[in-house]
Parts: C-alpha cells; sequence; structure tokens
C-alpha cells in the first residue's frame, strides 16, 4: 500500500510539522514575543540539546511509569470488558456507574492518591491507569454485547455454551474495537502521568515543566511538552501498526 | 412413509402479554421430509423455527422431535439465515468447520480428526460449486456464494433436520433459482429433513413436499398443502403450466389470509 501513495501524501505529514515550526518561529520573532513568556522554535530546541541529559531522565521516567499505568489499564480494562460485555444484565447495570466515573476530572484523584501511597511514581502509576481503562471497557464491552442474534442461535443450537459463543465469536469480534481503544488509551495514560507528575513527583517530565516554568525556563517547558507529544505519537502509531496487522479483515477493502 | 420425525400437538407460544405468536400448532413432519411455511410477514415462522429447534419452550402444548420431547437445543439440527453470518476473521473453510468446534461429540475430537473433518467440509463445499474459494475470506465472495458456505455450515455436522429461515431472501433472482438447484441437489443426495421458512411460493412450491401456509398473527396452519410434482423437478417445471397453476392457488390462499 505504502509504495502507490504518491510520495507527496506520505511527505505530507513532515510538511506540516515543518511549516508550524516555521509559523511559530516566525510569529515570535515577528511580535518580538520575550522568551519568558513565549519562547521561539530555535530557542526550544536549544533548550532540548542543552538540557539533553536530564529530559531523557525525566523522559524515561514518565514513559516507564505510563507504560505500567496502561499495562494495568489493558488488564483491568479487557477483564472488566469481557464480564460486562458477556452479560446484558451487568451491561445495564454497569454501565452508568462506569460513565458516572469518568466524567470524575482524574486530576482530582491524585490528592487521594498521594495521601495513600506518597508523592512518587505510584501515583503518576495510578493516574494513567485510571484515566486509561474506560475506554478500552466500553469498546470491549460493546464489541461482545452487540453480537448478532443468528449467529447465537446457529451455536447455540449445537450446543454452544455461552463461553463458547465468547470465545469463538465475541472476542474475536470485539478484537478491532479493542485495538481501536488502545490508540485513544495509550494517549490519555500519557496525559494521566504527566498531570500526576506536575503535582505530586519529584521526577518525570511533568515535574520537570513545573520546576523549569517557576524559574521561567520557558525554553524547557516547551521542551518538555515536546517531548511528552512525541512519545504520545510514537505509541500512537505503534498500536496503529499492531491494529492493522491483527485485524486486517475489519478493514477490508480499504487497502483495495 | 416412515414415522413422525417431528411432531407439534397444540403448541401455543406467547412472548409477552401481547398475546401469542402463534397458536394451536399441530402438525407432524416426516424424517427426510423436505416442508416449508409460507405467510404474511410477522406470522411467527421464526417463531416456529425457534420451537422445533429448542431454542425457546413452547408456553402450551408439547413438541417432539425423533421420539422425544424436545427439552434444549436440539443437536441435530443446522441452522442458516438470510444473512449468512460467517464470521470475517475465519475463511470460507474454517467457517464451515466452526460447527464441529462445538457440537459434541466432535469438538473433543476436533484436533486429533481435524484432517478428517477438512475432507468433509472440502468435499461439501465443492458440491455446492464453491472448490477453489475454500482459503478465500467470506467478504471477498459474492452474496450468493456466501449464503452456499452457510448452507454449508449448517451440513457439516450431518444433521437430520435443516432449518432454513428465508435464506435465499437476500440474493438477485437468478442467484436464487441457482441455490435452490442446489439446495435440491443436497437434498436428493442425502435425505435429511427440511424445513424451509420463506415468503417465496415459488421457492416453496418448487423445493417441498409439503406447503404450511400461516396465517397473520397470531400465526395458526391454516392449510397443508401436499405438491405432488414428480422428482427430481428441473427448474424448467417452475415456467410450465401445472406448476404455474399451482403457485396461484397458493397466491389466492395468501391472498384470503391477507384480506382477513
Amino acid at each position: 500500500m505504502a509504495q502507490n501513495t504518491p510520495l507527496i501524501e506520505r511527505l505530507a505529514p513532515w510538511i506540516a510539522v515543518v511549516v508550524l515550526v516555521v509559523i511559530w518561529e516566525v510569529t515570535v520573532r515577528l511580535f518580538d514575543v520575550p522568551s519568558f513568556i513565549f519562547p521561539s522554535a530555535l530557542e526550544t530546541a536549544q533548550a532540548l540539546v542543552t538540557y539533553s541529559g536530564p529530559i531523557a531522565m525525566h523522559s524515561w521516567q514518565t514513559f516507564w511509569t505510563t507504560l505500567i499505568g496502561f499495562g494495568m489499564g489493558v488488564a483491568v480494562g479487557l477483564v472488566l470488558g469481557f464480564i460486562i460485555g458477556s452479560s446484558r444484565f451487568l451491561y445495564n447495570a454497569c454501565y452508568p456507574l462506569l460513565v458516572g466515573f469518568n466524567a470524575i476530572p482524574k486530576v482530582a484523584f491524585v490528592p487521594i492518591l498521594v495521601v495513600w501511597f506518597g508523592i512518587g511514581s505510584v501515583p503518576a502509576i495510578l493516574t494513567a491507569f485510571l484515566i486509561c481503562f474506560f475506554p478500552i471497557v466500553v469498546n470491549v464491552a460493546t464489541g461482545l454485547a452487540t453480537l448478532e442474534p443468528e449467529m447465537e442461535d446457529v451455536l447455540r443450537v449445537l450446543g454452544a455454551r455461552r463461553m463458547d459463543v465468547l470465545l469463538k465469536v465475541g472476542l474475536p469480534r470485539s478484537l478491532p474495537y479493542f485495538f481501536a481503544s488502545l490508540k485513544v488509551a495509550i494517549t490519555l495514560a500519557f496525559v494521566g502521568t504527566v498531570v500526576s507528575e506536575t503535582v505530586a513527583s519529584n521526577q518525570g517530565i511533568g515535574y520537570l515543566m513545573m520546576s523549569a516554568g517557576s524559574q521561567m525556563r520557558m525554553g524547557l517547558v516547551f521542551a518538555g511538552l515536546l517531548v511528552i507529544s512525541a512519545m504520545a505519537m510514537v505509541m500512537y502509531e505503534l498500536f496503529a501498526v499492531l491494529e492493522k496487522r491483527m485485524t486486517g479483515w475489519a478493514h477490508r477493502g480499504q487497502n483495495r | 412413509m416412515s414415522a413422525a420425525f417431528v411432531t407439534f400437538d397444540d403448541v401455543s407460544l406467547a412472548y409477552d402479554q401481547s398475546g401469542n405468536a402463534i397458536e394451536d400448532i399441530n402438525l407432524s413432519i416426516h424424517e427426510g421430509e423436505f416442508v416449508a411455511f409460507v405467510g404474511p410477514s410477522g406470522c411467527g415462522k421464526s417463531t416456529f423455527m425457534k420451537l422445533c429447534t429448542g431454542l425457546h419452550a413452547p408456553t402450551t402444548g408439547s413438541i417432539q422431535v425423533d421420539g422425544e420431547p424436545v427439552a434444549g437445543p436440539l443437536k441435530i439440527s443446522g441452522m442458516a439465515f438470510q444473512n449468512a453470518n460467517l464470521l470475517p476473521w475465519r475463511t470460507t473453510l474454517d467457517n464451515v468447520l466452526l460447527p464441529l468446534e462445538i457440537v459434541k461429540p466432535y469438538r473433543h475430537q476436533f484436533r486429533k480428526r481435524r484432517d478428517e473433518f477438512v475432507g468433509w467440509a472440502r468435499k461439501l463445499l465443492k458440491t455446492v460449486g464453491l472448490e477453489g474459494y475454500e482459503d478465500q475470506y467470506p467478504w471477498q465472495l459474492s452474496g450468493g456464494m456466501q449464503q452456499r458456505a452457510s448452507i454449508c455450515r449448517a451440513l457439516i455436522h450431518q444433521p437430520r433436520l435443516l432449518m432454513l429461515d428465508e435464506p435465499f431472501g437476500a440474493l438477485d433472482a437468478f442467484t436464487r433459482e441457482e441455490l435452490w438447484c442446489v439446495l435440491r441437489d443436497l437434498w436428493e443426495a442425502q435425505r435429511f429433513t427440511v424445513v424451509l421458512v420463506t415468503h417465496d411460493l415459488r421457492e416453496a412450491a418448487f423445493l417441498a413436499d409439503t406447503v404450511y401456509i400461516m396465517s397473520r398473527r397470531p400465526g395458526r396452519v391454516i392449510e397443508r398443502r401436499q405438491i405432488e410434482l414428480p422428482r427430481p423437478r428441473a427448474l424448467e417445471t417452475t415456467y410450465q403450466k401445472p406448476f404455474i397453476d399451482l403457485v396461484q392457488e397458493l397466491r389466492a390462499q395468501i391472498g384470503d389470509v391477507r384480506s382477513t
């Protein structure tokens, strides 16, 4: 597929990035914005290079806490989604509860988590987990709950147990939903980690940005922002590729 | 004719308080008989299928299949519907094999006898004209081919009772007639019992030994019609006078049902 798309289409995202950076640089210079308010692209790049050591260290902290939180989110999301999606009763019973839970700003949990676990990595991991498991639960549960009744009849008449139907039909059927939700969940997990780090940690990109901000070193703050979004983008793409690989049948016709 | 294979005694079914979906059904189907149910929409034809396969229990009356009262899902039956309902992540072959992974006793032998089962599936797919398409995915097949595969899936565990719920309803007229012949040939070869639910009177008259006409909800059997056309029937007969007269008579009866 990649060979067939014109070169310009493949380059388009990179061109967009370059254009954005140019606009950023030009705007800052044109209006002569002081760098402690809004640093130019160049200053941000300089900060990236100058502080590459500390940035790498803090990014690594953010990266692994996010991944652990995300991993927990996937595990819990899958199990919970499977349980809720497998029974109409549980689906109706738990769905409003989940929606209500999801509406709570997760940053509100951070002070509670700090009281329970102290500051550091644990609140960051748990915040990432809390924020990212919801889309996974909803997607897996919906995939299971929307089974075609005829398909169920075909199998039930053969003496299939509920578990057979779920494993042979429901689970594979919900995989595209599951992988689609992973893409959303991983970016949300980064949000959770960084939010927690800004208020309750002395490590991680969130902490780095907070402390750099309090010292008016805005170049470093922006460098932190760039690193977070770069990490999130890489992970997103990773899961997008994984999704295509695992559930190519669900994207039939789009590649032809 | 052999003894009754499927027997309905005063069977009624009400899903809820709104009244019976079907009412006072009395009939018996012989083993190897091909019966068709026709009637206006919503007359409970699909309900009849659910009762017959044990997916639903009747509110009153009793149903016997093969001499035993029906108490749960009937493994000796295979089902196919208007939608082929093939699983898009499985190849055509694996779709056809699915029942063998579930129904006893095959499910416990599936790993050991897989090669043998694959042989059955390939043979069956060949008889319906799907040779060479075994490794294609369902979404690579046309609607008619999907429906052929769906019928193979219903037959792979060698059921004695085949239940078809408007299986050709979504196909174009030419494909439909082609599949009538496929079904006719399968039935002539194996003589399983078939219950076909359909809206199409020509389909019912061409394929069935016995046509039951059902009334509007609450569905009752208002007419039992023996189709005396000689077998094997060629598709051409459907364009000849005796057949056309027969269909017109059936049509008139349906018309009466709709106007009352």
